[in-house]
C-alpha cells in the first residue's frame, strides 16, 4: 500500500470509528461506512490538513470512495 | 380551566457529588463538599484553581469513539443523565405515542469548550477557515434536546432553554405546562452545563462572581456565610421525567412526587446584580404559588439559589422573608451549592431532583460550609446548617436565578391521589 492510501485510512478509521479491515479501495463512506454529509465534510479537510491541499467543492463531490480520495490525493498532492 | 396533573416518575443525575440518583442523595444528606483542585486543564494563571468538577467520567463508557467526537461535554453529560433517568420511569417506548413524548432541556452556555477550541484553532492558523462541520451543531445550547429525541425517539415538542442559571428550571416549568396544556403526556426535562474550562473560569473570574479562596477550596461554596467571596463552578446534568398524572397511573409508574406549580420573572434591574431587596424573586415564589394554588404556610423547604455571593444570598433571605412572612422562620431553607458548587444552567434540575428526595425522604439536605454569622441575614431564619434535618416536608419550593435578572421558581408537593 502507498503511504498516501495509509494516511488516509488511518484518518477514515480515525474519523468514522470504523474498522480498518472495513476501509478498502472500494468502500463507499455513505453506504459502507456509516458516514453521513458532515462527516463526509469533515473527511476532506482532514484530507487537505493532512496532504496540504485544497479540495474544490466541485471536486470533492466526486469522491465518494477510499480509492475515489487515494486517486485524487495522488494526483493533486504537491 | 382545569389543568391536567403532573408527576415526576424518573430521576437521573451525574454532578460533583454524585454519578447517580443514589450517590447523589447519600452525599447530600450527609453533607459531602464535591469541590476540589481544578484537573480539567492547567489552571495556575487564573485566580480561581478550584471547581467542583465531576469525577471519574470516563466518555467511553458511555459513548463510541465516533459519538464522543461530535458531542460536546455539556451534551455528553445530559446523555448520560437522561439515560439514568429512563431506565428508572420504565417507560415502554414500543407502546407510547412518541408524538405526545417531548425534550425540553437547559443549558445557560451550551458547548463553550466546542466553541473555544474551534475559535483557538482558527487564530492560531493563518486565517484560513478550516473550522469544522460539527463545530455549530456541536455547540449550540438546544442541541442536547436534539440528540436526546434522537436517541429515545421523542417526537413531540422539542427545544433549549436559556436563562443563564435559571435555565433548567425553565425548562421544568416549560414541560409541566404542556403536559397541563395537553400538548404532551411526557417529557424529558432538565438542564446540563460544562463550563470548567479556561473561558468558562476566565470570564467569570473577570466578573469578580467566583471564589478565589484557593487556600480553603474545599469549604469555599459557604452560601449566607460572612466570609462567603463568591460561588464555586460546578457542572453536570439532572434529568426529570415529567408525566401527566393518569398516563402514569394507567401504566402503574413509581411516582416520586408532584409538579404543582412555576413562576417566573424578570428583576428588570441589572445585567449580574440582584435587585436589592429581590424583587423578581418576591414576583417568582409568589406566582409560583398562586399557580400551585398553596398558601405561604404550605411550604415546608426551600432550596434557596443560594451561591454563596456576596451581594446575592441577602436579597434572596430578605424575598422569602416577604414571601413567607411569620412562616419564614417555621420552614427550612437550605442550598445544596454549598455541596454541589454552582451548575450554572443544570443548577435548577439538580436542585429540583435534591428537592424531590428531600420530600420523599422527610429529610432536608444541609447548607455545609457555614462559620460565621451574616449580621445582614436574619438569624430566626433555619439555614439548615451544617447537618442534615430530618422534617415533614409536604411541599418544596426549589428557586433558581440568572444573570440577565430571570428568575424561576418551582413547587414539588409530597404526592397523594
Amino acid at each position: 500500500m502507498s503511504d498516501i492510501a495509509s494516511r488516509v485510512k488511518a484518518i477514515i478509521v480515525d474519523k468514522l470509528g470504523v474498522d480498518e479491515t472495513e476501509v478498502t479501495p472500494e468502500a463507499s463512506f455513505t453506504n459502507d461506512l456509516g458516514a453521513d454529509s458532515l462527516d463526509t465534510v469533515e473527511l476532506i479537510m482532514e484530507f487537505e490538513k493532512e496532504f496540504n491541499i485544497a479540495i474544490p467543492d466541485d471536486q470533492a463531490e466526486n469522491i465518494g470512495t477510499v480509492g475515489d480520495a487515494v486517486s485524487y490525493i495522488e494526483e493533486n498532492a504537491k | 380551566m382545569e389543568f391536567r396533573r403532573v408527576v415526576v416518575t424518573g430521576l437521573g443525575t451525574i454532578n460533583p457529588i454524585g454519578n447517580s440518583v443514589a450517590e447523589y442523595w447519600e452525599n447530600l444528606e450527609n453533607g459531602v463538599s464535591g469541590s476540589g483542585m481544578i484537573t480539567h486543564f492547567d489552571a495556575s494563571k487564573f485566580k480561581t484553581q478550584f471547581a467542583c468538577e465531576v469525577k471519574n467520567f470516563d466518555p467511553t463508557e458511555h459513548f463510541d469513539r465516533k459519538e464522543v467526537r461530535k458531542l460536546d461535554l455539556y451534551t455528553q453529560y445530559a446523555l448520560v443523565a437522561v439515560k439514568e433517568a429512563m431506565a428508572d420511569c420504565d417507560l415502554d417506548l414500543e407502546s407510547e405515542d412518541l408524538t405526545k413524548a417531548g425534550v425540553i432541556w437547559g443549558s445557560g452556555i451550551g458547548g463553550i469548550k466546542t466553541f473555544l477550541d474551534e475559535v483557538k484553532g482558527y487564530a492560531n492558523g493563518d486565517g484560513t477557515p478550516r473550522f469544522s462541520p460539527f463545530f455549530i451543531p456541536k455547540m449550540i445550547s438546544d442541541i442536547a434536546a436534539g440528540h436526546i429525541s434522537m436517541k429515545y425517539g421523542f417526537q413531540g415538542p422539542n427545544y433549549g432553554t436559556v436563562s443563564a442559571c435559571a435555565s433548567s428550571s425553565h425548562a421544568i416549568i416549560d414541560a409541566m405546562n404542556y403536559i397541563r396544556l395537553g400538548k404532551a403526556d411526557v417529557f424529558i426535562t432538565g438542564g446540563s452545563e460544562a463550563s470548567v474550562n479556561e473561558a468558562g473560569l476566565g470570564g467569570f473570574n473577570s466578573m469578580q462572581a467566583l471564589s478565589t479562596n484557593n487556600e480553603e477550596y474545599q469549604t469555599a461554596s459557604r452560601p449566607f456565610c460572612k466570609s462567603r467571596d463568591g460561588f464555586v463552578m460546578g457542572e453536570g446534568a439532572g434529568c426529570l421525567i415529567l408525566e401527566e398524572y393518569e398516563h402514569a397511573k394507567a401504566r402503574g409508574a413509581k411516582i416520586y412526587a408532584e409538579v404543582v406549580g412555576g413562576g417566573m420573572s424578570g428583576d428588570a434591574y441589572h445585567l449580574t446584580a440582584t435587585h436589592p431587596e429581590g424583587r423578581g424573586a418576591i414576583n417568582s415564589m409568589k406566582m409560583a404559588l398562586n399557580d400551585a394554588d398553596l398558601k405561604p404556610e404550605d411550604i415546608d423547604y426551600i432550596n434557596v439559589h443560594g451561591t454563596s455571593t456576596p451581594v446575592g444570598d441577602i436579597p434572596e433571605t430578605k424575598a422569602v422573608q416577604t414571601v413567607f412572612g411569620e412562616h419564614a422562620y417555621k420552614l427550612n431553607i437550605s442550598s445544596t451549592k454549598s455541596m454541589t458548587g454552582h451548575l450554572l444552567g443544570a443548577a435548577g434540575s439538580v436542585e429540583a431532583i435534591a428537592s424531590i428526595l428531600a420530600i420523599n425522604n422527610q429529610i432536608v439536605p444541609p447548607t455545609i460550609n457555614h462559620k460565621e454569622k451574616d449580621p445582614e441575614i436574619d438569624e430566626r431564619l433555619n439555614l439548615t446548617l451544617h447537618k442534615a434535618q430530618k422534617r415533614e416536608i409536604r411541599a418544596a419550593l426549589s428557586n433558581t436565578f440568572g444573570f440577565g435578572g430571570h428568575n424561576a421558581s418551582v413547587i414539588f408537593k409530597s404526592f397523594s391521589e
